[in-house]
């Protein structure tokens, strides 16, 4: 039996991939047209890496982290790979997580995401999905909400953080060449990163609620 | 000696700055390239070019050349991963350019530090002039 991180990291391998054309699609609007193609193929190799019966999240993400690094090949391969390492660092020896565990882990992302690609919120990039959804959870934590409610508000302010990237232009990477033009397209990291977040509801609702 | 770390997208292209690079080096020199994916598909790998400034260090540093994107990202993803301690600087400077200067600086027995302002000297070296 897999254990249930390897599940969770299943299904968000699976919905990566799934969106491969659509994260291209957007990758080629407004970057170099890999996006989609280098996490997919990150993810391929990370399902095919993978041990399926190790329980110790920190470690499991860690080897995420570390094979996104080495296979993804763009600048989403630094980025998540760095994110899955610092959500590893947050819930090292564990085999179960609360949701104040996620809260940390997904703190632990943002400031590794920051730290590595040396941006902030509003520059068009992943930060505009996490920060928000970031926010959103905390809220939602503090009035007491259960777990369903939580990581409904954490996903939803990661969909309208994805609507906000449309609205402004890029600062950071390919697309920051694009100045003014990049206004009207929305982010791919930043969707990248709502699908995972969408991932990790969904496999919440299905196995674990 | 200060070793030299070449970083490109591609593997030709790093191929050909290590080759560039050693021609005007010298025949001492400690030069090595990482270039493009395992499986030789454009793209940066930071656990290969970890294992890149691993080797080009002999205890004197390493100075890493990359190129665009992410072969910076994943450099310094690379020297965060290093469980060693090397001391490992990333040159502000264009890769070729700045290979052959590092080099050149390298084989005469620069400093890290010394040879890194040579690689970021190549910036200003106007060519037409």
């Amino acid at each position: 039996m897999a254990s249930k991180i390897y599940q969770c990291i299943e299904k968000i391998g699976n919905d990566i991939i799934e969106n491969k054309e659509f994260l291209t699609d957007l990758d080629r609007e407004i970057g170099d047209a890999d996006h989609g193609v280098n996490m997919a193929r990150g993810f391929t190799e990370v399902l095919a890496q993978l041990p399926k019966d190790e329980e110790d999240m920190g470690k499991v993400l860690k080897k995420v982290g570390m094979t996104l690094l080495s296979k993804v090949g763009g600048a989403s391969g630094p980025l998540y790979g760095t994110a899955y390492m610092k959500a590893a660092g947050a819930v090292a020896g564990k085999t179960s997580i609360t949701l104040s565990d996620g809260k940390e882990m997904l703190e632990a992302v943002i400031g590794g995401v920051k730290m590595r690609g040396k941006a902030q919120r509003g520059e068009k990039t992943m930060l505009d999905a996490l920060e928000p959804a970031m926010d959103a959870l905390t809220k939602a934590i503090d009035e007491g909400k259960d777990t369903e409610e939580c990581l409904e508000a954490m996903c939803q302010a990661a969909q309208e953080g994805v609507e906000f990237t449309k609205t402004i232009r890029a600062t950071k990477g390919r697309a920051s060449y694009l100045g003014e033009r990049s206004i009207g397209h929305q982010d791919p990291g930043a969707t990248s990163s709502l699908i995972t977040l969408r991932a990790i509801q969904a496999f919440y609702l299905d196995n674990l609620k | 000696m200060v070793g030299i770390l070449i970083v490109s997208h591609s593997k030709k292209a790093a191929e050909g700055i290590y080759e560039l690079t050693v021609q005007m080096a010298g025949e001492d020199h400690r030069v090595l390239a990482v270039g493009g994916m395992e499986d030789g598909s454009i793209g940066t790998d930071a656990i290969r070019i970890k294992e890149g400034i691993e080797k080009a260090d002999d205890g004197d540093g390493v100075l890493l050349l990359a190129d665009l994107g992410s072969g910076i990202l994943s450099s310094q993803t690379a020297i965060d991963l290093l469980e060693e301690d090397i001391k490992v600087e990333i040159a502000d400077a264009p890769i070729l350019e700045g290979a052959v200067s590092a080099a050149v600086q390298a084989a005469v027995g620069g400093t890290l530090e010394e040879v890194r302002e040579a690689a970021e000297l190549a910036k200003q070296i106007s060519k037409l002039d």
